[in-house]
């Protein structure tokens, strides 16, 4: 009865307060205590309208509320049955925006060194967004306009209204399948804040951050931001800008691949020259050397014809000299000596003869005088003329004195003619000697 | 991918005509060297001549399967409202 009291009497109220004691059990319902400076009161937020929250509740959000006030039966409470919630003083919106990029960022999925830097030469380029706007015309313009040969693939997908998220994410999913894609392009021409919501979607944030291609985010006007940039790997002010960061000039490639073509060449060349240059000196001084070697042959040559000379100069004067010895040798000869000799032997021996002769003639007559005065000389001839000589026997000592002999011993007599053995018979001295 | 080996293949040109300029590899080395980055310079020249220039779109058939047919100035005429699934 109070309850159908009560929500008769209040209808509809709006209120405005901050959120606290908020707490989300399974069932999705969602209660809290709104309060002011003064007062409180209980609220619950259902399910359906939970849901269609743009922004998460937390304890301290200041909001506007709109709904009815009704009765808790079982414990007999009142509360508040809220179907409309919006932050005080900001869109429902920017908070959920700065809801979920404090989230997101937490994660860490806008880290800066998740950044792939773009391929220079990039061969197919995917694009994600809407087939039907200008932004997608605009980008393959210029795209097309900067490298005619570009490989376009467009995921067309719906850029914005329920579920264009889910499409977005899907697409960028899709274009990393294919595999042929070098990096893509994530966006759309401008809008409001609801236009461009989609790039705002966590499972858009997702798709980028787990994009094995580099992505390149291009939503909208300058001046808009959304997570999608956050999360890109480079963001775009707009859909042309993209264009131009992604597709390299072709002109300026073709003019890059022929200047360095025309920079080997001239490189080349110039070492060519370099070693051509290096060559003829070489040759040259070759011709020096070899202009030095013929003189230097030629020196030897001449060397060669006067030691020749020489030793054939040294040669005839050694035979002419041994020529000499030779002679010399010859004239000195032992043979002709012998010869010479030999010739003068008979000369000698015929002189030797005759005063051999001579000799021995004078010296026999000078022997026979000296025969002729020894023989008058000799005892013999005294004994010839009657004196006799006395031996002793056997000794043949001449007796000269008496007492030499005893009575009784043989003594010798030589006389003239032979000897006498006699016995002394007796020893006479004479007393007047 | 195409688009990684012709930057391989500009990156090793842009090193072979630094090694060229500076000019103290031997010569046999430097000819030989020099023909690759002609050989190199051409064929990515001839890569670029060869490409071709086409649009495409990625959509799905009745399967569900995703393929890939020529963008057309139709696709751009189309309403938002075609692409609701």
């Amino acid at each position: 009865m109070i309850r159908a009291s009560l929500e008769a009497d209040f209808p509809e109220t709006w209120l405005e307060g901050e959120i606290s004691n908020l707490r989300a059990p399974g069932s999705g319902h969602l209660y809290c205590t709104l309060k002011d400076g003064s007062s409180q009161i209980r609220a619950v937020i259902f399910r359906s309208a939970a849901m269609r929250l743009r922004f998460g509740l937390e304890d301290g959000l200041q909001v506007v509320v709109h709904g009815r006030l009704s009765v808790y039966e079982p414990r007999g409470e009142y509360q508040l049955v809220l179907d409309h919630l919006e932050p005080k003083g900001q869109g429902a919106l920017q908070l959920a925006f700065e809801q979920l990029k404090r989230r997101l960022e937490a994660e860490g999925l806008f880290n800066v060194q998740r950044k792939r830097p773009l391929p220079a030469f990039p061969w197919t380029v995917g694009i994600v967004t809407s087939p039907t706007g200008a932004a997608v015309r605009d980008l393959i313009t210029v795209l097309h306009r900067r490298c005619p040969i570009l490989r376009i693939i467009v995921a067309p997908v719906q850029v914005q209204g329920a579920g264009a998220g889910e499409q977005i994410a899907a697409a960028i999913h899709a274009l990393n399948t294919l595999g042929c894609i070098d990096v893509m392009i994530v966006g759309r021409g401008g809008g409001s804040m609801e236009d461009l919501w989609s790039f705002n979607e966590e499972v858009v944030v997702r798709a980028i951050t787990g994009s094995r291609i580099p992505v390149v985010s291009a939503v909208g006007h300058e001046t808009d931001v959304t997570l999608a940039d956050f999360a890109a790997d480079v963001r775009a002010p707009t859909p042309s800008a993209a264009g131009e960061m992604v597709a390299p000039v072709l002109a300026e490639i073709v003019e890059r691949l022929e200047m360095f073509a025309a920079r080997c060449r001239q490189a080349t060349m110039s070492q060519c020259l370099d070693h051509q240059q290096r060559l003829d000196l070489l040759v040259a001084h070759l011709a020096t050397i070899r202009l030095r070697i013929l003189r230097e042959a030629q020196r030897v040559d001449g060397t060669l014809v006067s030691m020749r000379e020489a030793i054939r100069d040294t040669l005839k004067q050694m035979t002419a000299r041994m020529q000499g010895w030779r002679q010399a040798l010859e004239a000195a000869s032992p043979e002709v000596r012998v010869r010479h000799g030999m010739a003068l032997v008979p000369q000698l021996r015929l002189r030797l003869t005759g005063t051999m002769a001579h000799d021995l003639k004078r010296y026999e007559e000078r022997i026979h005088a000296y025969l002729g005065r020894l023989h008058g000389l000799s005892p013999l001839a005294i004994l010839a003329r009657g004196y006799g000589m006395l031996e002793t026997m056997p000794d043949q000592t001449i007796v000269r004195r008496v007492a030499q002999v005893s009575i009784g011993d043989t003594i010798r007599a030589r006389l003239v003619d032979g000897e006498l053995r006699c016995t002394v018979e007796d020893v006479l001295p004479d007393s007047s000697v | 991918m195409a688009g990684v080996k012709f930057e391989q293949a500009m990156a090793r040109l842009e090193v072979i005509v630094g090694e060229l300029e500076k000019g103290d590899l031997p010569l046999d080395e430097s000819l030989k060297i020099f023909e690759e980055g002609i050989r190199l310079s051409k064929n990515c020249l001839k890569v670029l001549e060869e490409a071709e220039k086409k649009v495409e779109v990625l959509v799905q058939d009745k399967n569900g399967k995703k393929q890939l047919r020529a963008f057309t100035s139709e696709d751009f005429d189309q309403k938002d409202s075609s692409m609701e699934p």
